[in-house]
């Protein structure tokens, strides 16, 4: 039993990572309606102007916030110039677009940064959190994080004019554009925070995976899966999604025999393929009927 | 973030093709025979061994455009058929000793019994889902290979050899031209029954899902059966083109088999025009050839040349290859009238 409810602990202190990520990709899909490829290596791409705006002496949170900005605006950026003149394209172009985008920010910051593992430090410390060994205070700073950014969005999309518009946006383009709301900037809106939600993400894996250009492969992954499974359209059923991944992941490493960490990846996505095909909208999300 | 069930009449994902725009004309394709026919007799090995990947890759691709571009199913799993009908082969020929030829059917026999039955728990999910579902299985396979009491057979992470074939009857070939040109009929037979199979009633039921999946089950349309044959027949086509690419390569093993395999079919099928069958072989080429321009222009920014190209290239066509074909045969008939 002891070694159940550690195992699920641990799998929820990953869980936070996934359920950031989750996020952000919920964020770009409600904007955009595609999941973007290239999310992971934005997200890595601004945790290393963090990095070197601390190598050049500018203290956590000033760098932290500095890097929320600058992430914001170039998200607006690579909207605007790369991907608005893709908007007419059929979508497959566009997936095509995100995979040479990922192409391009993994391979400048291999040459920016080079390859080799950085360190990358936390704001919460990394002692054992309240005596428990398996949850340092950075993890439980990172779960705490999650839930507030969350928090967060929700009162966003929920009470802000500008929340509602971009809802309206991404659900019903034409009305929204007869009432007066300028879709095409709500998409680029979309981009920049999905962007820094990214960057924050990217900040908070950084401690525990180390900073590198292929830091984030397999954490935008799960992040996709998390994200899935909790249902695109529901930011809560991404944060839920992403918890359940990575207590999945864990269990299934401890009591299925035979499962070491090569296969951890494939059982995963297994079990949250398994639970599509019973609800194929995911856990959370809108299911949507389809009009002849 | 309501529970209120939205209704949207949503634009299919695929563009919707017509049969005809699918193909290249009588005398188009003709010329590209004649070429791809004569063209290994002035190159190098070397080269003919490239084209020989050029033609295993077009294949592959065109297995997934039938999959996308005709029954409108999308596909990030393509890596591991191919990588089912290339160990298939390889442990054919090197533990049972089966001729090469042979080999082939029986891969695109098992990847068909594959790809239908993984077709079956796929038929409930669509666009992003059915994504994430393939590319689970394109991500599993590599591990499954790898498995300690498959290592008998598949050979684990050190992966099987295979042994090059000699060209038969006595014909004063190089083994890399007898294989170009055994791939090459072995292609023109797929694509020909391919054309063909698009054009038959199964062709035109996979058409209807793709434009509009309701509409074609309320005329008759076997929609279950439809998709889950379109998933067979692309994977044993995929399969097909795993087993020639193990016998050009002569080596299979685990990690020759990632998602990156299955990304750059994807790309492929893009560059070469969703839906256009002979565009495949161009898409095949973009993502055979342009890597390496890229590493030439800078080794360090490889990656990043790669991207900017196929940006590009998406820009200046976000058709694809068929977009080019189509203003081609518009200034072709311009010309016929002045």
């Amino acid at each position: 039993m002891e070694l159940f409810t550690n195992q699920v602990l641990a799998g929820i202190a990953t869980g936070a990572i996934y359920a950031c990520m989750a996020l952000a990709v919920v964020m770009i899909y409600q904007a955009i309606d595609h999941l973007n490829f290239a999310q992971g290596e934005m997200a890595m791409f601004s945790t290393f102007i963090s990095w070197q705006l601390m190598q050049w002496g500018i203290p956590y949170w000033a760098a932290f916030i500095l890097t929320l900005a600058l992430s914001f605006i170039a998200g607006i950026a690579i909207e605007r110039i790369l991907f608005k003149p893709l908007a007419k394209a059929p979508i497959l172009t566009n997936v095509a677009g995100f995979i040479a985008l990922f192409a391009i920010i993994n391979s400048s910051a291999g040459l920016i940064w080079d390859f080799t593992i950085k360190q990358y430090p936390t704001p919460f410390g990394s002692a054992p959190f309240l005596g428990s060994q398996l949850i340092s205070t950075h993890q439980a700073g990172m779960i705490g994080v999650t839930v507030l950014l969350l928090l967060g969005l929700y009162f966003f999309f929920q009470y802000t004019r500008i929340g509602l518009a971009m809802r309206a946006a991404a659900s019903v383009p034409e009305s929204a554009r007869l009432v007066g709301i300028n879709t095409s900037w709500m998409i680029a809106l979309g981009w920049g925070m999905a962007t820094a939600i990214g960057a924050i993400a990217g900040m908070l894996i950084a401690p525990v995976v180390f900073l590198e250009p292929n830091m984030m492969g397999g954490v935008l992954i799960y992040g996709f899966a998390a994200a899935v499974l909790g249902g695109l359209t529901s930011p809560f059923g991404a944060v839920v999604g992403g918890f359940l991944v990575g207590v999945f992941e864990n269990l299934a490493g401890t009591y299925i025999p035979g499962v070491g960490n090569e296969l951890k990846l494939p059982i995963a996505l297994a079990l949250i393929i398994s639970v599509l095909v019973v609800k194929p909208a995911g856990l959370f999300g809108r299911h949507i009927v389809k009009r002849v | 973030m309501s529970a209120v069930e939205e209704v949207v009449t949503e634009a299919p994902a695929v563009e919707a093709v017509p049969k005809r725009a699918m193909t290249l004309g009588t005398g188009t394709s003709l010329l590209v025979l004649a070429a791809l026919i004569i063209m290994p007799i002035f190159v190098k090995n070397f080269i003919i061994f490239q084209m020989t990947m050029l033609l295993i890759y077009g294949l592959a691709v065109l297995a997934l455009n039938i999959l996308t571009g005709g029954s409108g199913q999308f596909s990030l799993g393509q890596s591991a058929f191919y990588a089912v009908g290339a160990y298939t082969t390889a442990v054919l020929m090197e533990h049972f000793e089966v001729n090469y030829a042979l080999t082939l059917p029986i891969a695109g026999i098992v990847c068909f019994g594959f790809g239908f039955l993984f077709g079956q728990p796929a038929l409930r999910l669509s666009g992003v889902y059915l994504a994430l579902a393939t590319f689970a299985l394109a991500t599993a396979m590599p591990q499954l290979l790898k498995l300690n009491f498959l290592e008998h057979w598949t050979g684990g992470v050190q992966g099987l050899v295979v042994t090059k074939p000699d060209a038969p009857f006595g014909l004063k070939m190089s083994q890399d031209m007898w294989l170009y040109y055994f791939s090459l009929v072995v292609v023109i037979g797929i694509y020909l029954l391919a054309v063909n199979l698009l054009r038959s009633r199964s062709g035109r039921a996979f058409m209807a899902i793709r434009d509009n999946e309701i509409a074609a089950s309320a005329m008759g349309v076997d929609v279950a059966l439809y998709k889950t044959l379109a998933f067979g027949v692309s994977a044993a086509i995929t399969g097909i083109a795993g087993s020639l690419g193990a016998i050009a390569v002569q080596f299979v093993a685990p990690d020759s088999y990632t998602i990156t395999l299955a990304v750059s079919l994807f790309l492929g099928m893009v560059v070469g025009g969703v839906g256009w069958l002979p565009g495949s072989i161009v898409g095949a080429a973009f993502i055979i050839f342009v890597p390496n321009i890229a590493e030439g222009i800078s080794k360090g920014l490889s990656g990043a040349v790669f991207g900017v190209l196929l940006f590009l290239v998406i820009y200046l066509v976000p058709h694809g290859a068929r977009q080019v074909a189509i203003l081609g045969q518009q200034l072709a008939g311009k010309l016929r009238k002045n």
